[in-house]
């Protein structure tokens, strides 16, 4: 298998042994992990095609245990990947064989609910769900809601800027965050953001979201919390061309409504959903919109309709409006049981992160099914609509010799496309170590540069995470994947053989 | 002969790298009073206009930064959309640029969100005179670090904007405002309460609490005569004036200051005039307080002070413009202006000494 990962140097016996030493003062004796089977489970993220046993594993109870981690670490120049609950779907906490892996898992308190200013103050390790169900009883929820949301962590949704159904019209992650506490890879405690709308100096708090465990650990997270919506109705539209719903949405949208969650599957998807979930889903159909407004309950009736006739008017053959909470919610579970549904279908799928400017959707669409049938490969659709954010699921079977490798290249293709349609290689996922590669497609050597030097500033000495997020300007030039940008040939600096 | 300014734009700022020499970053100057003076060679923005892209469905519009609010607003205005942060223009010809390097927000941010919020891209020119592009002009993108919206309030320091995206949003069907008469104790009880109708501003000044609800016009009128109090004839000009500072209580004499505090924050034990405005969260100050006073208890509250005029300027004054940051921060805001700009060419000293 094409493990993306650089080689690095091995850890000796010895510096492995002085690590465990200065660890084991700190930490109490279950909170280290370096026997080969208590390793195994932290082999992998969510991205289970790539594997790597890491040097050893710390569950740290404490913010000042971690400090002291990052002390320790630095001190004997031992890198770090930082782990929340390891439902990343790129890799980005992949484990390398001469790193500590930092399990965030045991932070997962819930340290204050602050109705009056509608805030959370939280752990890392607190599951994305937990918020909300904590939140319930005031009258509040945390708004963004990826499919992992009962297993992933608000740490790791802050590291990847998870987003989720309704982040059309909640925002993603970086929306709806105030405050964080990081420590620094010299163990230092600082506060980025404060419990006000806004703070002094730079937003620090936008670059740490999403910076993939690359800048900073986080150890406490203050959210945004929202009041729950008086009424939430959902509809459910079906088409028998791709384009008519791909008008559709941009009709909802120029009709001046902003759907809480807005959605689209294709055919395979759909029936997938259906034969795991039964949620109703048509499964003639070759695309279903899912469309949910909530606020007021006047409102909301009035909206509904007005977007079942537009519904209608764009070649819509049948419209539902679930008429209860309980058919609302079976709706829903179709859609969020999507990824393990199509996984049903395969061996193995590999879920892809592209955005792209929505009304390019038909032509993307296209594109995927012409790869799709080159490759031989089948490939299911699930997208955020409304935000123009498409998850490709790639269906294959990693014990044929050759199929994984055919699989990442045909995904590489379906995001180069996205790049070249004015998208972005990943909406919410991350780089992680999986989309590396397409990170040299995406921005110019300058930019990959700038992003270097930004990571020097939090993390000179390259501990945090090294060899994700960003490729080196080396990998990508051995790659010669570089766009050539203003008629200028990539990397001139680099020589050339 | 856009693309001729942008190459004349990096071939001054490459020169300025190369000899150290300060640049003063200008679009049309509306918003020069904030922050601390620079001196240095100007770097002309303003001749750099026009929306590149604006495609309605797609919620999303593409300008050069010295395009003025005005165009881009009217552009929005006929396709029925806004920014709905409201960027104050504090002048006739604003510049989109500007707005995003100044990182301020009008009524509407504690509803919408703030400026940052609404950033999806930039091409910046760094300190060496590279051209870069981050983000782009879709609504997700978690690819590389988020420097778009690092410049959101940067006030230039950390480059030079050549164009932004930004996510735009239809306009509300129906909007009014309703004024009533009460007790500074109540006006925060009721504000409070703000989050949880569709109100998408709110200011208490001189007694009088002011609701702007917007939404479905049924709904928008129901909830009207549950709140009470009186329609406001002509709001728009009502917000407006906050908006802009015209409104009367910014007439006053002494030392303006914006305060940011938790919204539920009780009323601040500082003598002067307030007008409150986002549920609780921006609070304007008039006061004879002094900079150091006013810290002090603001710090406490979780908030933080700018100060926006003081006729009592004076040199030992200057470094109280924006709050202090406590030492770890500063040191970390240091390093990630010399990743930006390392011979700190851009705007030096605007916001912080040595940034
Ligand atoms: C079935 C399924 C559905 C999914 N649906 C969605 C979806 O709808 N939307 C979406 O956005 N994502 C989705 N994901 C992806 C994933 O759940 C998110 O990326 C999530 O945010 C990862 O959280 P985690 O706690 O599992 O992080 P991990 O996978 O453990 O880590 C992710 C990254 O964050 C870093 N990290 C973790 N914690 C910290 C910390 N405390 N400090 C610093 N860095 C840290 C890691 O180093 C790593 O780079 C889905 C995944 C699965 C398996």
């Amino acid at each position: 298998m094409s493990h993306p990962i650089e080689k690095h140097e091995a850890v000796s016996p010895g510096k492995k042994n002085e690590l465990l030493k200065n660890l084991s003062v700190i930490l109490p004796r279950h909170a280290i992990l370096y026997l080969p089977e208590d390793l195994h489970v932290y082999e992998c993220d969510g991205l289970s095609a790539y594997r790597q046993t890491p040097l050893l594993v710390v569950l740290p109870e404490s913010t000042l245990q971690v400090q002291q981690v990052m002390k320790i670490c630095k001190h004997l120049a031992i890198p770090v990947v930082a782990r929340g609950a390891g439902t990343g779907l790129s890799g980005g906490a992949l484990p390398l064989g001469n790193a500590v892996l930092l399990s965030l898992a045991k932070l997962s308190n819930i340290i204050e609910i602050d109705v009056a200013n509608r805030t959370a103050c939280v752990e890392p390790g607190v599951r994305n769900l937990a918020i909300s169900e904590a939140a319930k009883p005031c009258g509040l929820y945390y708004a963004p809601d990826p499919s992992s949301q009962i297993a992933c962590s608000i740490g790791g949704n802050v590291a990847e800027n998870a987003g989720g159904v309704h982040c059309l019209k909640y925002g993603l992650t970086v929306n709806n965050i105030l405050k964080l506490k990081m420590v620094t890879t010299d163990g230092d405690l600082i506060t980025i953001g404060s419990n006000a709308l806004d703070s002094p100096g730079y937003d620090l708090l936008a670059l740490m979201t999403g910076s993939e465990g690359m800048l900073g650990i986080i150890v406490e997270i203050t959210v945004k919390l929202l009041p729950i919506a008086e009424s939430a109705q959902v509809l459910l539209a079906s088409f028998n061309e791709i384009p008519q719903a791909g008008n559709a949405v941009a009709a909802i949208i120029g009709a001046g409504i902003i759907p809480a969650g807005l959605e689209m599957m294709d055919k395979l998807a759909i029936k997938a959903a259906e034969d795991f979930v039964h949620a109703g889903y048509p499964t003639d159909a070759n695309a279903i919109l899912l469309c949910e407004l909530d606020g007021n309950s006047e409102e909301v009736s009035e909206k509904i309709s007005e977007v079942e006739n537009i519904m209608l008017e764009h070649g819509a053959c049948d419209v539902r409006i679930a008429q209860n909470e309980q058919e609302r919610e079976l709706f829903w579970k179709g859609r969020k049981a999507a990824f393990p549904a199509v996984g049903r279908l395969a061996p193995d799928y590999y879920c892809m992160d592209g955005t792209i400017p929505r009304h390019r959707l038909s032509e993307v669409l296209q594109t995927i099914e012409t790869l799709s049938r080159e490759y031989g490969l089948p490939v299911a659709n699930v997208f955020h609509a409304g935000d123009g954010n498409l998850h490709p699921l790639i269906l294959y079977d990693a014990n044929k010799p050759g199929e994984l490798e055919k699989t990442e290249e045909l995904g590489g293709k379906i995001l180069e496309f996205c790049v070249e349609v004015g998208g972005t290689i990943t909406g919410e996922h991350g780089v992680g170590i999986e989309k590396i590669n397409q990170m040299c497609v995406q921005f110019t050597s300058t930019e990959l540069q700038q992003f270097h030097a930004i990571k020097h500033a939090f993390d000179p000495d390259r501990l945090l995470n090294p060899g994700k997020a960003v490729p080196t300007l080396h990998r990508c030039a051995e790659l010669g994947a570089m766009h050539v940008h203003n008629g200028e040939l990539p990397f001139p600096e680099l020589p050339r053989f | 002969m856009t693309d001729n300014l942008t190459e004349s734009i990096q071939e001054q700022v490459k020169d300025a790298y190369y000899s150290s020499r300060a640049l003063k970053i200008m679009g049309n100057s509306t918003k020069e009073f904030l922050g601390h003076p620079v001196s240095g060679e100007p770097l002309e923005i303003s001749g750099h206009t026009g929306i590149v892209n604006y495609e309605p469905t797609e919620l999303v519009i593409t300008a050069r930064s010295g395009t003025t609010l005005n165009q881009i607003e009217q552009a929005l205005n006929e396709n029925n959309q806004m920014l709905a942060f409201e960027p104050p223009h504090f002048g006739e010809d604003a510049t989109l640029g500007g707005a995003i390097a100044c990182g301020l927000s009008g009524p509407g941010r504690a509803r919408f969100g703030a400026v940052r919020d609404f950033v999806l891209g930039t091409r910046i020119i760094n300190g060496q005179g590279d051209l870069l592009h981050f983000g782009g002009e879709v609504m997700k993108n978690v690819a590389g670090y988020d420097l778009s919206r690092l410049q959101a309030g940067a006030m230039g320091t950390l480059g030079v904007l050549l164009e932004v995206s930004l996510k735009v949003l239809p306009k509300e069907d129906y909007t009014r405002t309703q004024v009533l008469d009460v007790s500074k104790q109540s006006a925060f009880e009721k504000m409070c309460q703000c989050t949880e109708l569709p109100a998408s501003a709110t200011a208490y000044v001189d007694d009088r609490l002011y609701i702007r609800l917007s939404g479905s016009e049924n709904t928008i009128n129901s909830i009207s005569t549950k709140i009470g109090g009186e329609l406001l004839d002509n709001d728009a000009a009502f917000w407006l004036n906050v908006r802009e500072h015209q409104h009367p209580f910014f007439r006053e004499s002494n030392s303006l200051w914006r305060l940011s505090v938790p919204p539920a924050t009780p009323p601040i034990d500082l003598p002067g005039q307030w007008l409150i405005e986002w549920n609780g969260a921006q609070r304007w100050l008039n006061t004879d307080a002094n900079a150091k006073h006013i810290r002090t208890i603001i710090e406490p509250l979780g908030g933080h002070a700018t100060c926006y005029h003081s006729p009592l300027h004076s040199k030992e004054d200057e470094h109280e413009i924006f709050h202090p940051l406590p030492e770890p921060l500063m040191k970390l805001h240091h390093r990630l202006k010399y990743a930006m700009d390392p011979n700190g060419i851009f705007n030096p000293g605007k916001m912080y000494p040595g940034l």
